[in-house]
């Protein structure tokens, strides 16, 4: 069983040479965000100058606000219209139902460099346009099917027993469902909601081509900056985002097992 | 499923909580890629006040200048590569994550490696910079270790565009390589070991095709993306990184031709599509 025990051993090795290269040019960008030279030259000296400055940039606070806006908007939207289409797939057998549950995928599928495209173009040419409600309409329809797909998991787990005692026991429609399956599929909203604010907060190609000037998000302000030329405020404005999105994610895994854990 | 309560009711129950949801799909996602098509051959976008009549002319651009069918295949080959090294680096860690690791270690390695993939994944392209460009970490590391002077300058080059997007996507192979491979009942390895077949044996014919559903799924969710990925070869492959992608980026922000854009957003969805419908056989078996 000695080459059992190498191999394990090699195993644990191998994941950490991956853990890594997955998060060494993440901690190397947050250093460089406290390192007083302008060009991230070495030997290293502590300065938080970097994000004092940005408090200075109007362009990046604005940015900042649109983001967590159209994040939170989006996120309320997704899990209400969400959990509802999620609730109506599991509780009632219609024709029609596979193929609605396979019009999922597309959103998730397709790159959204031809999604982005597409809504640039209809946007504009029906009229609704560019800007920050164009990008709205666009995250919660990319979060949209995300939220159904991890509260319908969760309405995997719901046993309709329940819901029939309820209804015996005197229970309308209405305090079945806010009684008892809304309480059930709760942890799922949550998760749900959470993937649905991050794929919004997160989102760049989509928000970059119905962005228009003065109407933007993060994530578009910071590439427009980056093609200038890098600079350490782009670091901190970077380290403050990774910081937020990976709390939420931790967040999220609280509320939802991602691997299917026994 | 819910058979109890399904029988009583049908789509005029469903449709009202379904509504909301679909329609908001149908106008920001089904139209708008309808309407790619249709505008796809025109000459002009209308509504622009420009006069327009169909044409076939933004295919005909496709098909007779060689620059763009050479970008294509140019993205395809990026897709290819970034695939094979994400299945090289992820499948072993999705196999020492759910053989290998046990219990609280695994759960917290698991979060681990998928952590980044949840955060954004511009701010991680460009966290790359700092580490690759000439006097950046890379090149100041291995100076300082190596006893000769070699100049590391990877920025603005083919292999960082690879360097990124593989740290980019590789979370997403051993993600779907984990779940299958977790599936797989420990006592098939045992069975096959104690059947006198040896290790490398026991991977070939039992473990790689069982996970083989993970595989496919997982070189599905990153070649797709990754041959439509244009940030990334922007700002790490600066000058080199012109990619089909990146095409198709300047037709909507630079040179404002949206109905040739559109044409060729729509040649790479009906790439995608091909490739979507050649990995569905091996992901249905999974279902």
């Amino acid at each position: 069983m000695a080459t059992t025990r190498i191999l394990e051993w090699l195993g644990r090795l191998y994941i950490s040479v991956l853990l890594a290269f997955l998060y060494l040019p993440i901690i190397i960008m947050a250093l460089m965000s406290f390192n007083v030279s302008p060009f991230y030259q070495l030997p290293f000296e502590w300065t938080t100058e970097w994000y004092a400055s940005l408090w200075q940039n109007d362009q990046l606070i604005a940015a900042t606000w649109n983001s967590v806006e159209i994040a939170v908007i989006a996120t309320v939207i997704c899990t209400v219209l969400g959990s509802a289409a999620s609730l109506a797939l599991y509780r009632y057998e219609f024709r029609g139902k596979k193929f609605l549950q396979a019009l999922l995928f597309p959103p998730i599928a397709i790159p959204w460099l031809i999604t982005g495209t597409a809504m640039l173009i209809f946007f504009f040419g029906v009229g609704i346009g560019r800007g920050l409600h164009a990008i709205l309409l666009g995250h919660v329809a990319l979060a949209l099917p995300y939220v159904i797909v991890v509260v319908s998991a969760r309405l995997q787990t719901f046993a309709p027993e329940l819901e029939e005692a309820a209804r015996s026991l005197g229970a309308n429609q209405w305090q079945v469902t806010w009684r008892v399956t809304l309480p059930w599929i709760m942890p799922g909203v949550i998760a749900g909601g959470l993937f649905a604010f991050a794929v919004s907060f997160d989102q760049f190609v989509v928000s970059y081509f119905l962005a228009t000037p003065g109407q933007t998000t993060l994530p578009v302000e910071i590439y427009a900056a980056i093609r200038k030329g890098f600079t350490p405020e782009i670091n901190a404005v970077s380290t403050i985002i990774i910081v937020v999105s990976m709390a939420l994610m931790l967040l999220t895994a609280r509320f939802f097992k991602f691997g299917g854990e026994k | 499923m819910a058979a109890a309560t399904a029988s009583r009711s049908g789509l005029r129950s469903a449709l009202p909580l379904l509504a909301p949801a679909y329609l908001w799909l149908t106008v920001a996602i089904f139209l708008p890629l309808s309407a790619m098509v249709f505008f796809s051959f025109m000459t002009e976008l209308p509504l622009s006040g420009k006069p327009w009549t169909f044409t076939l002319g933004n295919y005909a651009a496709f098909f007779s200048q060689s620059l763009y069918l050479t970008l294509l295949l140019a993205s395809l080959r990026l897709g290819l590569e970034v695939t094979l090294w994400c299945i090289v680096i992820g499948y072993p860690a999705a196999y020492v994550l759910a053989k290998v690791l046990k219990g609280r270690s695994r759960e917290a390695i698991f979060l681990l490696v998928i952590l980044p993939f949840w955060s954004n994944g511009l701010v991680r392209i460009f966290s790359w910079a700092m580490v690759l460009r000439e006097g950046g970490i890379l090149d100041t590391a291995l100076n300082a270790v190596l006893p000769f002077k070699i100049n590391i300058d990877l920025m603005y080059s083919y292999p960082a565009v690879i360097i990124g997007l593989v740290h980019s996507y590789v979370p997403y192979m051993v993600l779907t390589c984990y779940l299958t491979l977790q599936a797989i009942d420990d006592s098939l390895i045992e069975a096959g070991r104690s059947l006198g077949a040896s290790r490398l044996q026991v991977l070939k014919r039992v473990i790689i095709p069982l996970s083989m559903p993970g595989l496919v799924a997982g070189a599905a969710l990153i070649f797709v993306p990754v041959v439509g990925s244009f940030m990334e070869p922007r700002i790490l492959g600066g000058r080199t990184g012109t990619f089909y992608g990146t095409v198709i980026e300047d037709q909507f922000v630079a040179v404002f031709n949206w109905p040739l854009g559109a044409a060729l957003s729509f040649i790479l969805l009906a790439v995608v599509l091909v490739i979507l419908a050649a990995a569905s056989p091996v992901l249905k078996r999974e279902a």
